[in-house]
């Protein structure tokens, strides 16, 4: 029964949110708003929801989705355009609308991730709207929540309240980008990961040593390391070079595990065709084992540029100077200024994904003969 | 004596049994160990030598080389803490204090242990739930799962000290505000992992399945869950790790009150250098224990289901 619920094409969704936009026609919007009907963008935004739920039972895939779209999406921003006509406490009308135009785009998406296209194109672009199409409803949802319960901004701020910060901020933020990410962060991903692969190198050399690294590597990739935040910090002092520090421990053993563990990958018939062209250590290495390895190795580099940030980020709440991304969201958590936090960790969250996004680019040139590359 | 005994092939050594993981697993981690451990001594002597001179030469005292450096191993506030420093404090912190004092590294340890385990816990819960949603869900699984796979990439621990000043805010308080940043920390690896293994059986299991007619939940119950269970111990490994993580960092916010991240932020502020490594190293051994129990735990249910080590 959840199942079908959850599954959205089939009726009850639709069918529901029909009910909710009449209801919220006729019920108060607000305490001296006597009908929904009375505020006339509201009253054709749930005429719009309601044409778009029967669009969605009624019509074919392409017109259902449009309707479905356009109506509930028009319907989300009229509802958050009203709060402040509303005033701090809403009536039935107004959440009885936010819910219609919720479960029309939930049922909208249903559609599209139901339908099946061989067009690579559309598929692509399918993939892409269906999550962008969710964090838009998280977005709206959250906005009017937020602002319609009227919780406090302490707790929980609004999306837009979020986004004020964001713009009005700039050069505060972009000073803590610069102290925490292009300065502890980057640096120190590159010396760790770079320290990690020439160890590997060495390693790889002596089946000794790779039998007594392997295991510990293992263990120590699995410790709370950024535990020696604050030896760290005692070390090297509170600029950026202790925060850098940090990073290279934390980065240093994924890398060397993952790269030993490549250079392993190239196979046996591979080698013993290098070699029967007598190819000497370095010539192996180059032309057949680092290729193979360049899976694992990207794979780490990919894993630590998440753990680099944290590591900075962290490594900050145990003593900066008073700039960076760290330092910021300790102090201003302390300020109760959690509109400031989320800016931070939105722009956290940004470098975050870029960075993986760009090494991952990055990867793809490289292993374009890789299976899970290759068209 | 004859040319047949050197002509011999070398004797090939087994690969197998007790004499062979001596050789070939253990020799070589407790030679690495023991390596690390000089290394550690080394770099005491180096590093707390500075001070040490300057010890010396207010006290007015003349020193040979070996003075100097058995004098290193055993300052107050050296810059790096030798081994036996570290043990020491271990020893006297846990067996020679009684566990009910604040000064108790075994009562530190509770208390990040615990709100470990229900972060933990309730991560593990809410990642199956999420993952059997997605699975069964069309919708969610094309909108949440692209979330859920990206959040791996944000530095999902700057929340941490937000989530602890907003929930004291709130009035809750203690334990529940850190385990929040466990659950946090530990569910969208389980996530991640119990939807790869809740879709690892091949289309042919799944239609033999069809053939007898089972319902959708008799499909889940005999097919999907079974074949989830590596899935969901292996990502268990990871989840226990990055929990243990978030129960320390959720320590420090709230002004070092109690719990092992507690003890690295005051050593951190009184400069007490033995104390932040002997937090460090419990914290090391904690990570190791719990990991050794889920692998434990990973390995008694694999013979219960009758799989072949």
């Amino acid at each position: 029964m959840t199942g079908q619920l959850l599954r959205g094409g089939t009726p009850p969704l639709p069918v529901i949110a029909f009910l909710c936009a009449f209801i919220a026609l006729f019920r108060p919007l607000g305490a001296n708003i006597a009908y929904g009907a009375a505020e006339p963008l509201f009253a054709l935004a749930m005429v719009g929801l309601a044409f778009g739920a029967y669009a969605m039972m009624r019509f074919g895939d392409r017109a259902a989705i449009v309707a479905g779209l356009v109506a509930s999406h028009f319907a989300g921003a009229v509802v958050i355009a009203e709060l402040p006509e509303v005033g701090s406490h809403p009536f039935g009308a107004f959440w009885s609308g936010l819910v219609a135009a919720w479960l029309l785009a939930w049922a909208t998406v249903g559609r599209i991730a139901a339908v099946r296209t061989r067009n690579p194109t559309w598929s692509r672009i399918i993939g892409i709207a269906i999550p962008a199409l969710f964090g838009i409803w998280i977005l709206i949802l959250w906005e009017a929540l937020v602002r319609g319960l009227g919780v406090p901004s302490v707790l929980l701020p609004a999306p837009s309240a979020i986004g004020a910060k964001l713009v009005s901020e700039v050069p505060t933020l972009a000073a803590d980008f610069r102290q925490t990410f292009l300065k502890a962060v980057l640096i120190g991903w590159v010396l760790g990961c770079g320290s990690g692969f020439l160890v590997a190198l060495l390693v790889d050399r002596v089946p000794f040593l790779r039998r007594g690294l392997l295991p510990i590597g293992n263990f120590v990739s699995a410790l709370p390391i950024v535990g020696v935040a604050p030896i760290m910090v005692m070390w090297f002092g509170f600029d950026w070079p202790s925060k850098a520090a940090v990073v290279v421990i934390m980065t240093f053993f994924p890398m060397l595990v993952n790269t030993v563990a490549g250079l392993e990958a190239a196979g046996r018939m591979e080698r013993d065709l290098m070699r029967t062209y007598a190819a000497d250590h370095r010539q192996e290495l180059l032309k057949l084992r680092l290729p193979a390895a360049m899976p694992f190795i990207f794979n780490a580099l990919k894993i630590n540029s998440t753990l680099a940030l944290i590591g900075a980020i962290v490594a900050e709440f145990f003593g900066t100077p008073i700039v960076g991304m760290g330092f910021r969201i300790s102090t201003e958590v302390g300020r109760m200024a959690i509109d400031m936090v989320w800016a931070e960790i939105a722009v956290a969250a940004l470098a975050g994904s870029l960075f993986y996004g760009a090494v991952a680019f990055v990867e793809r040139v490289v292993t374009f003969w890789h299976p899970s590359v290759r068209r | 004596m004859t040319t047949e005994a050197v002509a011999a092939p070398a004797k090939i050594l087994p690969d197998s049994g007790f004499s062979a993981w001596l050789r070939l697993r253990f020799l070589p981690v407790a030679v690495i160990v023991l390596a690390i451990i000089v290394f550690w001594y080394v770099m005491v002597a180096v590093l707390n030598a500075p001070f040490q001179r300057q010890l010396f030469a207010t006290a007015g005292q003349d020193y040979g080389t070996t003075d100097l450096i058995v004098a290193t191993m055993d300052q107050e506030r050296p810059v790096l803490p030798s081994p036996h420093q570290v043990v020491a404090e271990i020893w006297k912190t846990t067996v020679e204090t009684p566990v009910t004092s604040k000064r108790s590294l075994v009562y530190h340890g509770w208390v990040t242990l615990s709100s470990t385990l229900v972060g933990f816990v309730l991560g593990t819960l809410l990642g199956v739930g999420l993952a059997v949603l997605i699975v069964h869900s069309r919708t969610l699984d094309k909108s949440l799962m692209p979330w859920v796979i990206s959040s791996q990439t944000i530095p999902i621990l700057a929340i941490a000290p937000m989530i602890i000043v907003v929930l004291n805010a709130v009035g809750i308080t203690g334990l529940l505000p850190k385990a929040f940043i466990s659950t946090y920390l530990s569910f969208f690896p389980v996530t991640v992992g119990v939807v790869t293994g809740l879709r690892s059986p091949e289309i042919i299991h799944l239609d033999l399945m069809r053939t007898y007619s089972a319902t959708p939940s008799q499909v889940f119950w005999k097919l999907r869950l079974p074949a989830a269970i590596p899935f969901l111990f292996t990502s268990m490994k990871v989840a226990i790790a990055a929990s243990l993580v978030g129960a320390i960092v959720g320590e420090l916010p709230t002004g070092a009150v109690a719990g092992l991240g507690a003890r690295l932020l005051a050593g951190s502020y009184y400069g007490q250098t033995v104390q932040i490594w002997s937090a460090l190293v419990a914290a090391a051994l904690m990570a190791a224990v719990l990991i050794m129990i889920v692998e434990a735990a990973d390995r008694r249910v694999r013979a219960r289901m009758g799989v072949r080590a």
